[in-house]
């Protein structure tokens, strides 16, 4: 209880999180509602494929990139998939987490008994080298961003915020765990208060394609499935 | 504010979507689709990165149809789209983009990129901002029914042409015919084979068919300008030909946006579906060729390769189709790199190939083709579009290239088993 640092930890625990919660939750759904009030026509041209069919299947099929187009942007890509990996592992597989979701989202509590479930959670040495990994993909992209042509260009203030929002939760996570340097009490409170920035963050930055990629890959599918055409 | 840039902002606000704020939403500025782009990757100009192209409409989105840009645009945060905007990206809108379809099918978070320059073009044209050819050939096009202006005499003499070499008889304007055959101006003025060849083939098939002098040409230049008011003119004149004849069919003829424009945005743009159902000439002749009602004799020895029209089929869906009639014909048929889905664009897509502005772009951008075609080394180069044909010869020409190109329903003709 001497440790001075021990107020803010329970601040971003507590009040922080919550603020982060509801801001980040409330601005998804204001994201998510106003890309779909806008609507779109019936499409009057009868259907040659199926466009719903498409739609779902793209969701899911365009995480595979086309053929051949992986040797034009190796960084991109290969970056793309280990910070993307990395991130879902650390955030989804480590222990303390699970333990949060499970607070909040009580699944253990009030999910009736069948459906009570909890996935396993990983090792340290699993979760260590995905943080690092993670780290290391967002250092190459970064790279990328700042010495391709093309990616100079359409780069802009979303994109740099959001690579450091990226970064801060996974290295002051690296650090508080293995208790690398600083005091663990103060290094864990800016974790967690690395992480309420990044939800913040959510809802302004791209980081919103998280979730709006399902409705725009759907709308591929579905515009390209509706002509019997591959998307 | 003048009233035109008003005009072209408006007509930008109408075609903002679901779709279009979903894409804009998920964008990362990864990058990927610069890489899938003929223009950037022949020129490595990183100004001809499909979703720079459509900056302008993003802005317009994020200014005016997200929340958190209309507050940010009352404390006058987001920059106004200006006429000296629109001025700078006509080029890249109009010149460097045939709307080829291949950025849409790399995108990671599956953005229509090339949906969305159709839609852009909407707003660029609106406000005067589109090529001058697009502009001239639309007022042909409404006036005297074609982009090339009046086509009927030369049609008459094309048909009478193709009555005589096949000794079948052409009948115009025959209602309730099975089809109604429409061509594209390019194929009236430069390739008129095809008319034989598909009288030949209906024939045999026991097809009756038709064409209309109300309505016979099948392209639509108010969908590469983007003047949905052009496209619906243009679409009705063929709807209106076609439901007065009592067809079952039109066929839509090797070109490709034409199809787009009659298969796809037709019923959209007339605001119902049509009383007969559009089938492009390959789709049928595949289905013929299915049903056993195509029969050829004989194959092409030579080394032929084939071209993929974008609009047919990355964007239309028609890939198998030629490939069985190519095998039908060809025995030594060999495919480029990326064909298929994936294939390259000839260059003059979209309005490119008639916009004067963008030669040059188009001769470096040709450079792909090029190098695919030195690869396969073909004698023959087979294709179902009819301005695909005409800029493979031109390009081919410019970069002394000596290949043949061919018309695929043409080349079916050409083995037809008729006896």
């Amino acid at each position: 209880m001497n440790n001075p640092y021990f107020d803010l930890l329970m601040w971003a625990r507590g009040p922080g999180f919550d603020i982060a919660l509801i801001i980040f939750a409330a601005g998804m759904v204001i994201r998510v509602v106003e890309i779909l009030v806008l609507g779109r026509k019936s499409d009057k041209a009868p259907a040659k494929g199926s466009p719903v069919g498409q739609g779902i299947r793209t969701v899911f099929s365009r995480s595979i990139p086309r053929k051949g187009l992986i040797n034009y942007a190796p960084v991109t890509y290969l970056g793309g998939y280990i910070f993307h990996l990395g991130f879902f592992i650390a955030l989804f597989f480590f222990g303390p987490h699970l333990s949060l979701f499970d607070s909040i989202f009580g699944f253990s509590h009030w999910w009736p008994e069948a459906l009570s479930f909890q996935w396993p959670s990983f090792g340290r040495v699993i979760i260590e080298s995905a943080t690092a990994l993670a780290i290391l993909a967002l250092i190459a992209l970064m790279y990328s961003r700042l010495t391709d042509p093309v990616r100079r260009a359409i780069s802009t203030f979303d994109d740099y915020l959001v690579w450091l929002l990226c970064v801060l939760p996974l290295a002051s996570g690296y650090v508080a765990v293995n208790k690398l340097f600083g005091d663990p009490t103060l290094m864990l409170a800016l974790h967690i208060l690395s992480v309420e920035l990044l939800m913040i963050a959510f809802p302004f930055t791209k980081l919103t394609h998280a979730v709006t990629f399902v409705l725009s890959r759907y709308y591929n599918g579905a515009i390209q499935g509706r002509k019997g055409a591959e998307s | 504010m003048t009233a035109t840039l008003e005009r072209g902002l408006n007509a930008l606000r109408e075609q903002i979507d679901a779709p279009v704020a979903s894409f804009f939403s998920s964008c990362v500025s990864c990058g990927l689709c610069a890489e899938a782009c003929i223009f950037y990757r022949e020129t490595e100009d990183p100004k001809y990165t499909p979703i720079r192209k459509l900056d302008l409409l993003r802005r317009i989105w994020k200014s005016e149809y997200t929340l958190f840009g209309r507050i940010a645009n009352m404390f006058g945060l987001m920059p106004k789209v200006t006429e000296a905007d629109l001025t700078a990206w006509e080029e890249l809108v109009y010149d460097s983009c045939t709307m080829c379809g291949r950025c849409t099918l790399v995108c990671p978070v599956g953005n229509d990129l090339t949906m969305m320059i159709r839609k852009m073009r909407e707003g660029m044209s609106a406000a005067g901002h589109a090529p001058t050819e697009l502009v001239g050939a639309a007022g042909r096009h409404a006036d005297f029914g074609s982009p090339m202006g009046e086509l009927h005499p030369a049609l008459h003499a094309q048909i009478k042409h193709a009555e005589k070499e096949t000794g079948i008889p052409i009948e115009m304007d025959k209602a309730g015919a099975d089809y109604m055959v429409l061509l594209s101006a390019q194929e009236i003025a430069e390739y008129p084979d095809v008319l034989a060849a598909m009288s030949r083939i209906f024939k045999k098939a026991g097809i009756t068919w038709t064409i209309s002098n109300d309505g016979f040409e099948a392209t639509n230049v108010g969908i590469q300008l983007g003047n949905r008011d052009v496209a619906r003119t243009l679409v009705t004149r063929v709807v209106e030909a076609a439901e007065k004849l009592g067809v079952k069919g039109v066929i839509s003829p090797e070109c490709g946006h034409a199809y787009q424009a009659l298969r796809w945005e037709g019923p959209n743009l007339i605001g119902r579906p049509y009383k007969f159902e559009v089938v492009h000439i390959i789709e049928l002749l595949d289905h013929l060729r299915a049903e056993g009602k195509l029969k050829t004799k004989g194959k092409d020895t030579t080394k032929v390769t084939f071209h993929d029209p974008c609009q047919i089929n990355r964007r239309g869906g028609i890939n198998r189709e030629p490939r069985n009639l190519m095998h039908m014909v060809a025995s030594n048929f060999v495919e480029t790199d990326d064909a298929g889905t994936m294939n390259w664009c000839c260059s003059g897509g979209g309005g490119v190939g008639a916009n004067e502005r963008a030669t040059d772009l188009r001769f470096k951008a040709f450079n792909r083709k090029k190098a695919q075609f030195e690869k396969v080394a073909p004698d023959k180069i087979v294709t179902m579009c009819a301005y695909c044909h005409h800029t493979l010869e031109e390009q081919l020409e410019e970069h002394n290239m000596d290949i043949e190109v061919q018309g695929l329903t043409e080349l079916i003709g050409e083995y037809l088993d008729d006896e």
